[in-house]
C-alpha cells in the first residue's frame, strides 16, 4: 500500500476517539463498521449539543415570547445558517428541513413536479438510482400520466448519458451525486449544465456525496440539492432540502399545519415566507442542533487529508478483495467514493453478513434499495462495505480475513 | 459461528436434496423474501392425505436452501396432518427463546436448525420454504387446510 506522505498527515486515532460507538465490541470483537453508507455514526460533540440542548434550550420555536423559546428558535435557524454556509446556497431561505432525503424528494415530487406535469410528459432519472430517487417520481408520474425514463449504465457503473434523453417533454431531470450501491461518482456539474441549456430543471439526491465531499450547491449549479443528517454524522430524522429561492417561492406548500402559514381564516390562508411555508408543524429542534454540531465537525477536518485517507482505504479494499477467490466487485467507475460492493461466487450475501458480523464487522447485504442497479447486474443481492474517514486500513484487513472464513467455510 | 452453519446445513446448502422441477406436481407455489432477494418455488404431489413428492427451486441464501432441502427429506412421504405438525414444532424452534428445549426425536435432523433462533433475522430465511408450501397445499383447496 502506497501512502503519500507529502500530505498532511490525517490521525485517524485521534479522529476515532471523537466517536464513542467506535471504542466498542460485538459478539467480544472490536467493532469493525463498514455500514457506513446506511448511517453513519455520531461523533461526541453530536450527542452532546443534543443534551445541552434539551437540558439548557428545550422549548418550542417561532412561538413563545419567553427566552427559552427565543434561545430555541435561535439554536433551530443557527443550524440553518451553518447547513447554508456548508452547502455554499445563496440564502437561508433556500433550505428546507425535512426528514431526510426521502422527505426532501417526495417535497420536490408533490410541490414542484406534481403541478406542472402533463399527459405525455417525460421525467429522467438513471438507472443507478436508490428507490427514494425512483418512487417519488413514479407516484406523481401515474397520477399524471407521465412517463419515467433514465439514463443506462456501463459494466463499469457508470451513466452512459446521451444529451438526447433530455426531451422537450422532459420536465426534470434527477440524479444521484454517489451512488449507493456502486460507489460511483456521477459528474454532477456536466449533467446539471446538460440540462439547464434546455431549460430542464435538477434535482441532486446528495444522500452519499454529502459524507464524503464538500457540496458547493451554486457551483454544481443544481436546482435541488437533498441530503440526511443521519449520513453525514449528525442524528437520524433530519434532513435537508435546498431548492433555488425562485423555484421555491413558486411552490405550493407540501404539508398544512402550523408554522407554514402567515394568516388563517376558514375562506383562505396565507402561506408563510420561505422557508418556513414548507416546515408545517413542530420541526425536529434537536435533530436541527445536532446537524449543525455535526457540520462544525467537519469543518474542523482537513478535506484533502478526509480525501486521500479514503482514496488510502477504497484502494487497499479494492486490491485485497480482488484475490479472494471467486470475488466480483460490482462497480468499478474511474471515480470512486470509498464504497465497495462485491458478489461470492456460491456464497449468499446474507450468509456473507452473518458471518462477518460474528467477526465484529458490520457490512450491508441485500440490495441496498436500488434492485434496478441488482438486475442490471443480474444478482438479487450483493455484500456492501462502505467507509468513512474514521476507518483504518487496519480494519480493512479485519473485513478481509473475515471474508478469507467465509471461503473456508462454504469451500 | 459453528453453531448457526452445522456441518449438515453446510451440506444442505452446496448439494441441495430434491431441487428439481415437477411435472406431475398437485400444486406449487412462489416463495419471496424481499429482505434478502431470497426466490423459491416449491411443488408437490398430494396423494390421498399423503405427501407423495415434494421438491423445490429457486436461489437463496444457505439457511433458506439447507431448510428447503431438508424440508423435502423430512416431508416426504407423511401425511399432511403429519407435515403440519412437523412446521409447527419447527416454526416453534426457530422462534422460540434461545436456550430452550428442542425436541430432538420429534424434529429429526431439522433440529440442526436451532441456532436460528439466536438470529430473529434468519427466522424468514429459516421458514420461506415452509410457509410456501403451506401455502401451495392450502391453495390447492383440498380439505388440507382444516383443523
Ligand atoms: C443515494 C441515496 N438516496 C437516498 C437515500 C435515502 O435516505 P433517507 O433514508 O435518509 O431518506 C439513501 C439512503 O440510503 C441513499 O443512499
Amino acid at each position: 500500500m502506497h501512502r503519500t506522505l507529502a500530505r498532511p498527515a490525517f490521525d485517524v486515532e485521534t479522529v476515532r476517539k471523537d466517536f464513542p460507538i467506535l471504542a466498542g465490541h460485538v459478539w467480544c470483537k472490536p467493532l469493525v463498521y463498514l455500514d457506513n453508507a446506511a448511517t453513519s455514526h455520531k461523533p461526541r460533540v453530536v450527542l452532546d449539543a443534543i443534551e445541552r440542548f434539551y437540558k439548557e434550550h428545550n422549548s418550542n420555536i417561532h412561538r413563545g415570547v419567553h427566552w427559552l423559546s427565543a434561545a430555541a428558535t435561535k439554536d433551530y435557524e443557527g443550524a440553518r445558517d451553518k447547513v447554508r454556509d456548508w452547502i455554499r446556497a445563496a440564502a437561508r431561505e433556500e433550505i428546507v428541513f425535512t426528514r431526510g432525503t426521502t422527505e426532501s424528494i417526495n417535497l420536490v415530487a408533490r410541490s414542484f413536479l406534481r403541478p406542472r406535469l402533463k399527459p405525455g410528459d417525460e421525467v429522467l432519472v438513471t438507472e443507478m438510482e436508490h428507490h427514494s430517487n425512483i418512487v417519488p417520481w413514479q407516484l406523481v408520474c401515474e397520477e399524471a400520466g407521465a412517463k419515467l425514463s433514465h439514463v443506462p449504465i456501463d459494466d463499469r457503473g457508470q451513466l452512459l448519458f446521451d444529451e438526447k434523453l433530455l426531451t422537450e417533454r422532459t420536465r426534470l431531470f434527477a440524479f444521484v451525486h454517489v451512488s449507493n450501491a456502486l460507489g460511483t461518482v456521477n459528474p454532477a456539474r456536466e449533467l446539471v449544465r446538460a440540462a439547464r441549456a434546455r431549460g430542464i430543471p435538477t434535482l441532486v439526491d446528495g444522500a452519499q456525496a454529502a459524507p464524503h465531499t464538500r457540496i458547493d450547491v451554486r457551483d454544481l449549479g443544481c436546482d435541488f440539492y437533498a441530503f440526511s443528517g443521519h449520513k453525514v454524522f449528525g442524528p437520524t430524522g433530519i434532513g435537508v432540502l435546498y431548492g433555488r429561492k425562485e423555484l421555491l417561492e413558486g411552490m405550493p406548500p407540501y404539508q398544512g399545519g402550523g408554522e407554514m402559514i402567515k394568516r388563517v381564516t376558514f375562506q383562505k390562508t396565507t402561506w408563510n415566507d420561505l422557508p418556513y411555508k414548507f416546515e408545517a408543524g413542530t420541526p425536529d429542534i434537536a435533530g436541527a442542533v445536532g446537524l449543525g454540531a455535526a457540520l462544525d465537525y467537519l469543518g474542523t477536518l482537513d478535506w484533502e487529508a478526509v480525501r486521500a485517507h479514503e482514496a488510502a482505504l477504497l484502494a487497499r479494499a479494492t486490491e485485497a478483495l480482488s484475490t479472494i477467490k471467486g470475488l466480483r466487485i460490482i462497480g468499478t467507475a474511474k471515480s470512486k467514493a470509498s464504497l465497495v460492493t462485491f458478489d461470492m461466487e456460491g456464497v449468499h450475501p446474507h450468509d456473507i453478513g452473518q458471518i462477518l458480523d460474528q467477526e465484529g464487522v458490520a457490512v450491508r447485504t441485500g440490495h441496498h434499495c436500488a434492485q434496478p442497479v441488482m438486475d442490471r447486474f443480474g444478482v438479487p443481492a450483493t455484500t456492501r462495505a462502505s467507509f468513512a474517514f474514521y476507518n483504518t486500513l487496519a480494519e480493512i484487513d479485519v473485513l478481509v480475513a473475515a471474508l478469507t472464513k467465509v471461503r473456508e467455510l462454504f469451500a | 459461528m459453528r453453531e448457526l452453519y452445522q456441518e449438515l446445513i453446510l451440506d444442505h446448502n452446496k448439494k441441495p436434496r430434491n431441487r428439481r422441477a415437477m411435472a406431475d406436481a398437485t400444486a406449487d407455489a412462489d416463495g419471496f423474501n424481499p429482505l434478502c432477494g431470497d426466490k423459491i418455488h416449491v411443488f408437490v404431489k398430494v396423494e390421498g392425505d399423503r405427501i407423495a413428492d415434494v421438491s423445490f427451486d429457486g436461489i437463496g441464501c444457505a439457511i433458506s436452501t439447507a431448510s428447503a432441502s431438508l424440508m423435502t427429506t423430512s416431508l416426504k412421504g407423511k401425511t399432511l396432518a403429519e407435515a403440519r405438525e412437523i412446521f409447527e414444532r419447527f416454526h416453534a424452534m426457530v422462534t422460540g427463546e434461545p436456550g430452550a428445549p428442542v425436541d430432538e426425536d420429534a424434529l429429526g435432523k431439522l433440529a440442526v436448525f436451532q441456532g436460528v433462533c439466536e438470529f430473529p433475522v434468519r427466522v424468514k430465511c429459516a421458514t420461506l420454504a415452509w410457509h410456501t408450501l403451506k401455502a401451495a397445499i392450502e391453495r390447492s383447496g383440498d380439505a388440507v387446510t382444516t383443523e
